[in-house]
């Protein structure tokens, strides 16, 4: 598959969503849902997909949805899946979680799930705050951004949730980005053509807790990737890949300017602080090219 | 089959048999015993049971909530801060509905660390919607596990039900066991609204505060329809397998003037101390509450009554006390022992009737 027009035109989710104008992680889950098909159940702990699937008596995704408490996802899923493969079933178990119950309250549970070898999909839709209550510091926020629990910006650097998921050595791992939907329906697909563990991280940009105009949710994300703030890649059984969208940041990224200039949410960030930014954008860069060359 | 057990052992053997699909668990003392035991039926390949190793109490409840949601039976068994730590998940299983079955083992709480009998942990869980069975014999561990799961699977219940036995004096302790052919005593488990693909739905979605507040009545109406499904149950075991069971064991009541009221292992003693009261003339009995939600109806009219909190609600008073008073307007002498694995013997028991201040508490061995 090569093109966008060759991705299934079946919805799993109808046009009726509560998500906000520009939201990137329900456009996301529209493309792992046309990914992953009908056989498939959702395990959503607290998170803004809580919200977005609607409200009692009413649903607006077209695959059965199981809401679980905050820390809860992957165990729930470890679950569902045993009891799944206990009859004989190959049902997709999909965890869709944002960064706080995914970095925060959840490590623990997907840790465990990992170690376990439990045979499930987690993805981490990551907005980089809490937003289902109003963006709030999540561990996944930048250094630098202001949120409403850091209002002068985040003094801390992001939790690099995908080295944590890597020492679980997943059979499948890889990154995403809601603004390149064929590399993540790509990624999906493969991920659950593969027994195991297997764990996707969704940058999923929020126009309002990022404080963009929603019209630009996609070039936020494609900025994201281009600055190399955000490397696509995918690690199948410990060897990674990078993918053809980030292929040009590797070789020569943006300045990290162009992604922060066109958000509200680093107004703050002192030169110092957009130093250190684009710092961490190089070592991650270089880190990266020599685990892909094999150097490491 | 009749064969020498522990309590852990006992519940471990009905579990075999109840065959649950799913079984998450997480070490804990004393429970320990239950979940090595089931490891070991499982890798003997002697049950076709899953069992996943979770990495806390927290993650055993949630991953038994995602299997019982797909239909399949269920199993976890945990103790004291194992029991705190899946609060939040206990109040999800029976939100949701599921009919999963635990056995807690009761034990004190820290700090400081205390391993013994004590059924603070149980309590503190009452209101999360599940049933609650406390045992007094090796025997009836297997049988109230046995039954639990026919209980909680009830299409009139579909609550899950924590089966409560005392830590070390029961769950430790060898008595005899008579195993049962169960034959077909326990349905196969038939949940309604099972997650099915074919056919899309939303769990525990958001809820507003109409449509909320009815499925919280319908929690305590099946809290409610449960007396029924327990009392049914527990006389069909007696058909089949001949051990009667009720909401609350008595012995000696009928004409008893003054009744010792306990739960656990507790119970048992209090059985001995009231023979012995017997013989001085005291018309004493014992009634050894085993049902404590949903909460029974007890016959104290016109008794004086000696309850025995193994328990401790602070600011307030024994909970078995206060809940029987709060039922039943009954006021009685409340002897708080036994707390953290103190030793309470029946000569003890016997005192506490024979020093009896009703309407008063005592603290055995601390206050007078």
């Amino acid at each position: 598959m090569s093109t966008i027009s060759e991705i299934p035109k079946e919805e799993y989710i109808t046009t009726c969503t509560a998500a906000c104008a520009g939201c990137s992680s329900s456009l996301s889950l529209r493309y792992v849902l046309k990914a992953a098909g009908p056989d498939t159940v959702l395990v959503v702990p607290a998170c803004c997909t809580s919200v977005i699937q609607g409200m009692y008596p009413n649903t607006s995704f077209n695959v059965p949805v199981y809401n679980i408490a905050f820390a809860a996802a992957a165990a729930c899923a470890s679950g569902m899946s045993k009891a799944f493969r206990s009859a004989g079933k190959k049902t997709n178990v999909i965890v869709y979680a944002g960064d706080g119950g995914t970095v925060d309250i959840g490590i623990q549970a997907l840790s465990g799930a990992f170690e376990r070898g439990t045979d499930f999909l987690y993805i981490c839709y990551d907005n980089e705050a809490y937003g289902n209550t109003g963006m709030q510091r999540s561990g996944a926020t930048p250094l630098g951004a202001v949120t409403t629990t850091t209002p002068a910006g985040k003094t801390e650097t992001k939790k690099d949730l995908d080295q944590i998921v890597a020492a679980h050595n997943p059979p499948y791992m890889a990154t995403a980005c809601s603004a390149y939907p064929l590399d993540l329906y790509k990624k999906v697909k493969k991920a659950l053509s593969i027994e195991g563990p297997k764990f996707i991280h969704i940058l999923a940009p929020c126009p309002p807790g990022w404080r963009y105009n929603s019209d630009k949710t996609i070039e936020v994300g494609k900025l994201a990737v281009k600055t190399g703030s955000w490397v696509l890649y995918e690690r199948e059984y410990g060897k990674l890949t990078v993918s053809g969208p980030s292929r040009t940041a590797l070789k020569k990224p943006h300045p990290i300017e162009e992604y922060i200039r066109a958000q509200g949410r680093f107004k703050k960030a002192t030169p110092e602080i957009i130093a250190e930014l684009q710092q961490s954008i190089e070592k991650n860069l270089a880190r990266i090219k020599k685990e892909e060359e094999g150097i490491c | 089959m009749l064969m020498i057990s522990t309590g852990n052992k006992a519940v471990a053997a009905a579990v075999k048999q109840a065959a649950p699909s799913v079984v998450a668990a997480y070490p804990i003392t004393p429970q320990t015993e239950i979940i090595e035991q089931i490891a070991s039926y499982v890798a003997a390949g002697e049950v076709e049971t899953e069992y996943i190793p979770v990495e806390s109490e927290h993650s055993a409840m949630a991953a038994c909530i995602g299997a019982s949601a797909t239909g399949v039976r269920t199993f976890t068994a945990t103790s004291s801060h194992g029991l705190l730590y899946m609060h939040e998940m206990l109040h999800w299983a029976a939100g949701a509905r599921l009919p999963i079955v635990m056995a807690n083992v009761n034990r004190a709480l820290g700090p400081g660390w205390n391993t013994w009998a004590e059924h603070t942990d149980a309590f503190s869980q009452r209101d999360t919607g599940w049933l609650q069975v406390f045992v007094g014999t090796v025997q009836e561990a297997y049988d109230a596990t046995l039954m639990a799961f026919r209980i909680a699977e009830d299409e009139r219940v579909l609550l899950p039900v924590m089966v409560n036995l005392d830590g070390f004096t029961l769950s430790h302790i060898m008595q005899s066991l008579e195993t049962v052919d169960l034959g077909d005593f326990i349905p196969a488990n038939r949940l309604p609204y099972a997650i099915d693909v074919k056919n899309p739905m939303g769990y525990g979605p958001m809820t507003g505060p109409d449509d909320y507040f009815r499925f919280r009545w319908d929690i305590e109406r099946s809290m409610r329809d449960a007396r029924e499904v327990i009392r049914e149950t527990e006389e069909e075991f007696a058909r089949r397998f001949g051990r009667k069971y009720g909401p609350a064991e008595e012995y000696r009541c009928e004409d008893a003037e003054v009744v010792v009221v306990s739960m656990g292992t507790l119970g048992k003693e209090a059985e001995v101390a009231v023979d012995i009261l017997r013989k001085e003339g005291i018309k004493a009995g014992s009634m050894r509450l085993r049902w404590f939600r949903p909460f029974p109806d007890l016959d104290l009219k016109g008794r004086e009554v000696v309850v025995i909190d193994r328990d401790y609600s602070f600011g307030f008073g024994g909970v078995v006390a206060a809940s029987l008073k709060a039922k039943t307007g009954i006021e009685c002498y409340n002897v708080i022992a036994g707390l953290g694995g103190q030793e309470v013997t029946y000569n003890d028991i016997a005192d506490f009737v024979r020093d009896r201040r009703i309407g008063e508490e005592m603290w055995f061995g601390v206050s007078e």
